[in-house]
C-alpha cells in the first residue's frame, strides 16, 4: 500500500517520457492532475484504514542491502500520516495551479511527480538510509525545478539551495553513520535504533551525533543561522516550486527532529534542549523582523516561513527542557509542533501560489508597484486576505490551533522564551496587515513594465481551484481540528515517552 | 620450498587476457585493414571469458598460486571482475573511433596488456612480481597516451612517461630497500620481518613503494601527470587511464598495507589517511574552474582516489574496509566510465559549454551524464553513494572520524564543479559545435549508467560477497 503510494508518481513520470514527443500538452497536464488526484485518494484510503493510537501501521519490510544494515522499511504513524496527506494535497493543488504552464510541461510534470515520490518516501521511511536517499533526491529534484523554471537569477538560487542543503544532508549522513556504528548489531533501521537507544550513557558520542543530525535538519528546516539559502531560492523558484519547497520540503527538517533526533538520542536531546529553544526563539524573532523589512511580497512570505518553523523548533525544544513540567503540557507542545507543520504547509502553499498569481499578472513581486488591487481583483484580494490572516494565527484558522498549543505547551517549561516568541505573532500581524493595505487598498496602481498586460485579471478558475481547498482545509482545521489531533496526540505522547528514557 | 602450486588454471583470467593479446598481435599482422575489428572482438571474448572464469574462481575458497606470489582471494576476484568489466567498456567506446585505423589491432592489444598489468598488480603478494606488474601496466599505457601522434597526445605521453619512469625507479629502489630490511619479498613474510627491522629503512622503502603505487593510482603527490595525460590523449584512452590502473594500484596498496605494513613500526594508517585527505582536497581544488570536460574528469578522478584511499587507510582497523574498498572501486569504475562514455559519444564537444542544450537534443544521453555525474558526487541511489557510505562507515569505525568529515566537506565542494557541467547540459539553448555522435559509445554510456544505478539499488548481495572473511 505505502509502496504503491510512494512509487506511483515516479512510474507515471516515466510513463510521461514514454509518450511521443508530439503529444499535446493538455495530455501531459491531464495525466499529471489525474496521478496527483489518485495519490490523494490513496492517502485518504490510508487515513481511513489508520487506527489512531495504534503505533506504527501499514509496515512493509524487505531486505535491501543487508551487508550494510540497510533495509527497505516503511510505515506510518500519527507523526507521518498528516504530513503524507499534506504532501498529496499540495502536489495536487500545484498540478491544478500549473494547468496554464506552457514551458516544457512534460519535464515539469515529470519532475513534480518524481518530487512527490521523494517527499512521500521520506515521510514513510523507517530506515535511516532510505530516509537519506529520499532526502537527497528531493534536493536534486528541487534543484532542477528552480534551475529550469525559475526567474532571472534561477541558476544562482538553485546552486545556493543545492550547496546549502547538500552540506546539511552530508552532516546528517555522518550523524546517521554515527548511530549505525553505535548500535549493535550495526543497523540503520529506525525502529530498532529507537528501541535500542544505542547512545544511552555515552554523552560525548551522543552530543557529536546529535550535533551532526541537528545541523543537517536545521539547514533544511531552516532555522537561524542556516536560513540564508531560503529567501533567494523561494523568490527565484516558480510558484508551484515555492509552494512545495515551503509547504513540504521544509517539513522534512522538523519531521526529522520528532522522528529521528528526539526518539533516538533522548539523553543528548534533553541535555541540549535549551540550545534548541534559543535557536527557535531566534528564528521566530529574526524571521519576523526581517520579513517586516521586506518590500518584495514573496520574500516576505519566505521569511515568515523562518518565523513559523521557529515555533516548531521552540516547541520540540521546550518539550524536553525540564522534566518537572507537566506531561500534558509537553505533549501539547509536540502535538502543536506537528499541527503547525500541517498548518504552515497549507497556508504558505496558498500564499506562494497567490504570489505566483501576482507575478504572473504584474511581472514583479514588489509591493510598492501595486496598489488598490481589491477594486479590480476582489476574489484575489479576498483569498490573499484570508491566507494572510490565517497565517498570522487568527482564531478560527489552523494556525491559531497550532500556535495556541505550542505556546500553552511551552509556557510552563520555558516562560521567558515563549513570551519572547509571542512577540513574533505581533510582528507577523503587523507585516501582513501592512502588505494587505499596500497592495489591495488605496487608488489603483499597476506596475508599468514592458510586457505587462494593462488589466489585472482576477483569479482564474484553475487558480481558485488550487488555492481554495487549501484555505478551506485551514478553516476546517481551525474550527474542528479533532480529526487531526486524534491522530497526532497518541504519537506525540509516545515520542515523549521515548524522550523520557 | 617443498611443493610449488604451479597450476596455471588459477590464473585463468590473466592467461586468457595474455593469450588473447598475443594472438591479437599475430592476427593483426596478417588481417586486412578493414577486418582488424576481429582483434577487438577477440579481446571482448577474452574479457567475457575472463569474467566468467573469475566469477567461478571467486566462489571457491581463497588460495595462492606460484608459491605464494599470487593470491586468489576476494580482493583478486573482485578486482578481476571490475578490471575486465572496465576493459569491456573501454573497448566499447574505442570501437568506432578506431574503425579502419592502421593501428587498430595494436590499440586493442595495448589495452589488454594494460588491463593485464592491473590484474597482476591487484593479485600479487610479492614485491618483485609487483614491480613487474607495475611495468606491464605502465608501458602500454604510455604508448596509448600518445597513440594519436598529435601535439597534445605526444605531450601527454611524454609527461606520463617521464613521471612514470621517475616514480618507477623510486618504486624499484623502495622494493630493494624493503628487501634489504626484511630479507623477503613475499608480503606475509615481509610483514613479520619488518616489525623488527630498522624503522628508517622501512620508512624509506615504504615511501618508494608508495611513490609507484600513487603514480598508478593518480593520487597526490604523484598526480601531476593526470590532467595533462587525460586531456591530451583521446577520450577512450583517457577513460582507460583514469580507471583500470587505479583498480590494480589500490587493490595492491590494500593488500600490501594489510600484509606488510599495518601494525608495523610505521604509522601506516595515518600516512594513508593524510594522503587520502590531500588527494581529495587538491583534486577538488584543481577541478573547480576547469572548462575542458576531460580535464575536469581528470581532476575529479584525483579526488576520487582520495575517497578510495579511505578504506585502504583503515585496512587493519575496521572489518568494513575490504568491502568498502572493493565496492567503491566497482562503483567508481562503472560510473566514471559512464561519464567518459558520454564524452566519447560526443567527440566534438570539448568544453562544458559545448554540452549546452544536450537535454533537449539527446535526453537519454543527457540523463546518463547527469546520473553519472551525480553518481560521482555520491547522490543516492547510485552505486558510488553506497560506496561512500561504506567508506565513511569504515573510517569512522577505524577511528578516523576527521577523515570522514573532511570527505563529506569535499563531497559538497565537488558538487560545485559537477554542477558546472550539469547546468549547461540541462539548460536551454544549443551549442553549434556538437554534431552527430558515436552510437556505440552512446550504448556503452547507457549500459554503464544502468549498471551504476542497478549496483546502487541492489548492492546487498554484492556487498555480502565482498565482505572480509
Amino acid at each position: 500500500m505505502l509502496t504503491a503510494l510512494v512509487f506511483t508518481p515516479t512510474a507515471v513520470a516515466l510513463l510521461l517520457f514514454a509518450l511521443p514527443r508530439r503529444t499535446a500538452p493538455a495530455v501531459f497536464r491531464a495525466v499529471w492532475v489525474t496521478a496527483s488526484a489518485v495519490e490523494l485518494v490513496l492517502v485518504i484510503a490510508v487515513w481511513a484504514g489508520y487506527e489512531p493510537g495504534g503505533g506504527m501501521q501499514f509496515e512493509e519490510r524487505a531486505r535491501w542491502i543487508p551487508g550494510a544494515g540497510v533495509s527497505y522499511h516503511v510505515g506510518v504513524d500519527g507523526l507521518s500520516l498528516p504530513l503524507l496527506a499534506l504532501t498529496c494535497l499540495l502536489f495536487l493543488t500545484c498540478a491544478v495551479y500549473s494547468l496554464r504552464e506552457n514551458r516544457r510541461i512534460r519535464e515539469f510534470a515529470a519532475l513534480f511527480l518524481f518530487l512527490e515520490t521523494t517527499c512521500l518516501g521520506l515521510f514513510v521511511a523507517l530506515d535511516l538510509i532510505l530516509f537519506f536517499v529520499f532526502f537527497d533526491l528531493s534536493i536534486v529534484a528541487m534543484y532542477f525545478v528552480i534551475a529550469g523554471w525559475g526567474h532571472r537569477q534561477a541558476a544562482r538560487a538553485a546552486l545556493k539551495f543545492f550547496l546549502y542543503t547538500f552540506i546539511g544532508s552530508l552532516a546528517l549522513l555522518l550523524g546517521f553513520i554515527g548511530l549505525y556504528l553505535a548500535a549493535s548489531p550495526h543497523t540503520f533501521d529506525m525502529v530498532e535504533l529507537t528501541e535500542q537507544n544505542p547512545l544511552a550513557g555515552r554523552s560525548a558520542y551522543g552530543a557529536v551525533v546529535l550535533l551532526a543530525v541537528v545541523v543537517g535538519l536545521a539547514v533544511k528546516t531552516p532555522t537561524v543561522p542556516f536560513h540564508t539559502w531560503l529567501p533567494l531560492a523561494h523568490v527565484e523558484a516558480p510558484a508551484a516550486g515555492s509552494a512545495i519547497l515551503a509547504g513540504v520540503l521544509l517539513k522534512m527538517g522538523t519531521y526529522g527532529f520528532v522522528r529521528i533526533a528526539m526518539p533516538m538520542l533522548p539523553e543528548a536531546w534533553r541535555r541540549y534542549a535549551l540550545v534548541l529553544v534559543v535557536i527557535g526563539v531566534l528564528s521566530v524573532l529574526h524571521g519576523a523582523l526581517v520579513a517586516l523589512a521586506q518590500t518584495d511580497f514573496k520574500r516576505m512570505v519566505a521569511y515568515t516561513s523562518v518565523n513559523h518553523m521557529g515555533y516548531v523548533v521552540l516547541a520540540v525544544g521546550a518539550a524536553a527542557a525540564t522534566a518537572d513540567s507537566s506531561e500534558q503540557a509537553r505533549s501539547l507542545a509536540v502535538t502543536g509542533a506537528v499541527t503547525q507543520m500541517v498548518s504552515h504547509g497549507l497556508l504558505t502553499g496558498a500564499l506562494f501560489l497567490l504570489a505566483g498569481v501576482l507575478h504572473e499578472r504584474g511581472r514583479t513581486y514588489d509591493m510598492g508597484a501595486y496598489s488598490g488591487l481589491a477594486a479590480v481583483a476582489p476574489v484575489f484580494a479576498a483569498m490573499t486576505g484570508v491566507a494572510a490572516f490565517a497565517s498570522l494565527g487568527l482564531p478560527g484558522f489552523s494556525g491559531f490551533i497550532a500556535e495556541f498549543q505550542i505556546f500553552t505547551g511551552s509556557l510552563g517549561p520555558q516562560p521567558l522564551a515563549t513570551a519572547l516568541s509571542v512577540l513574533g505573532i505581533v510582528l507577523t500581524a503587523g507585516l501582513f496587515l501592512r502588505a494587505l493595505r499596500q497592495v489591495f487598498t488605496g487608488p489603483l496602481r499597476l506596475p508599468d513594465a514592458p510586457g505587462t498586460p494593462r488589466a489585472f485579471a482576477d483569479l482564474r478558475v484553475h487558480e481558485s481551484l488550487a488555492v481554495v481547498p487549501l484555505l478551506v482545509l485551514a478553516v476546517v482545521l481551525g474550527v474542528a481540528p479533532r480529526f487531526l489531533l486524534d491522530v497526532i496526540e497518541p504519537a506525540s505522547r509516545s515520542v515523549l515517552e521515548l524522550l523520557a528514557r | 620450498m617443498t611443493e610449488m602450486n604451479e597450476n596455471p588454471l588459477d590464473l585463468l583470467p590473466e592467461v586468457l587476457l595474455a593469450a588473447s593479446a598475443v594472438l591479437g598481435l599475430l592476427l593483426g599482422s596478417w588481417l586486412p585493414r578493414a577486418r582488424q575489428w576481429a582483434v577487438g572482438l577477440l579481446a571482448v571474448v577474452a574479457c567475457v571469458a575472463g569474467i566468467v572464469a573469475a566469477s567461478v574462481a571467486a566462489t571457491e575458497p581463497a588460495t595462492t598460486a606460484f608459491g605464494e606470489a599470487f593470491a586468489v582471494d576476494t580482493v583478486t576476484g573482485a578486482s578481476r571482475i571490475v578490471v575486465l568489466g572496465g576493459t569491456l567498456l573501454v573497448l566499447g567506446v574505442s570501437f568506432r573511433p578506431l574503425r579502419g585505423d592502421p593501428r587498430e589491432s595494436e590499440f586493442y592489444v595495448l589495452v589488454q596488456l594494460a588491463a593485464l598489468g592491473a590484474l597482476m598488480m591487484s593479485g600479487t603478494q610479492d614485491l618483485l612480481l609487483f614491480a613487474a606488474a607495475y611495468l606491464l601496466a605502465s608501458i602500454p599505457a604510455y604508448t596509448l597516451a600518445g597513440f594519436r601522434k598529435d601535439g597534445p597526445g605526444t605531450e601527454a605521453a611524454l609527461k606520463y612517461y617521464v613521471v612514470g619512469a621517475l616514480l618507477g625507479v623510486l618504486l624499484l629502489a623502495g622494493v630493494t630497500v624493503l628487501y634489504a630490511a626484511g630479507r623477503a619479498t613475499l608480503y606475509p613474510m615481509l610483514g613479520d620481518a619488518l616489525r623488527d627491522a630498522p624503522e628508517p629503512l622501512v620508512a624509506v622503502g615504504a615511501i618508494g613503494l608508495l611513490a609507484g603505487v600513487l603514480f598508478k593510482a593518480g593520487g597526490v603527490p604523484a598526480h601531476f601527470w593526470v590532467p595533462d595525460a587525460v586531456q591530451g590523449s583521446s577520450a577512450p584512452v583517457a577513460a582507460l587511464l583514469t580507471t583500470l590502473p587505479k583498480i590494480g594500484a589500490l587493490a595492491a596498496l590494500f593488500r600490501v598495507g594489510d600484509a606488510a605494513f599495518a601494525g608495523g613500526p610505521l604509522p601506516w594508517a595515518a600516512l594513508i589517511a593524510v594522503l587520502a585527505a590531500a588527494s581529495m582536497t587538491l583534486g577538488n581544488l584543481g577541478a573547480f574552474f576547469q572548462q575542458d570536460v576531460k580535464r575536469l574528469l581528470a581532476y575529479s578522478t584525483i579526488s576520487q582516489v582520495g575517497y578510495l584511499l579511505m578504506p585502504v587507510a583503515v585496512v587493519d582497523r575496521s572489518d568494513l574496509a575490504q568491502q568498502a574498498l572493493l565496492y567503491y572501486l566497482a562503483a567508481y569504475t562503472v560510473t566514471n566510465l559512464g561519464a567518459f562514455a558520454v564524452v566519447c559519444a560526443l567527440p566534438r564537444a570539448h568544453t562544458v559549454d559545448d554540452y549546452r542544450g544536450l537535454a533537449k537534443d539527446r535526453p537519454l544521453l543527457a540523463a546518463s551524464l547527469v546520473i553519472c555525474l551525480l553518481g560521482l558526487v555520491g547522490t543516492p541511489p547510485t552505486a558510488v553513494f553506497l560506496g561512500k557510505l561504506q567508506a565513511f562507515a569504515a573510517v569512522f569505525d577505524g577511528g578516523y572520524a576527521w577523515l570522514a568529515v573532511l570527505a563529506a566537506v569535499n563531497t559538497v565542494a565537488s558538487l560545485f564543479y559537477y554542477l558546472r557541467w550539469i547546468v549547461p547540459t540541462v539548460s536551454r539553448g544549443a551549442s553549434p559545435g556538437r554534431t552527430e555522435g558515436d552510437r556505440t559509445a552512446r550504448v556503452v554510456a547507457y549500459a554503464a549508467t544502468a549498471v551504476s544505478l542497478g549496483l546502487g539499488l541492489a548492492g546487498g548481495p554484492v556487498l555480502d560477497a565482498l565482505a572480509a572473511r
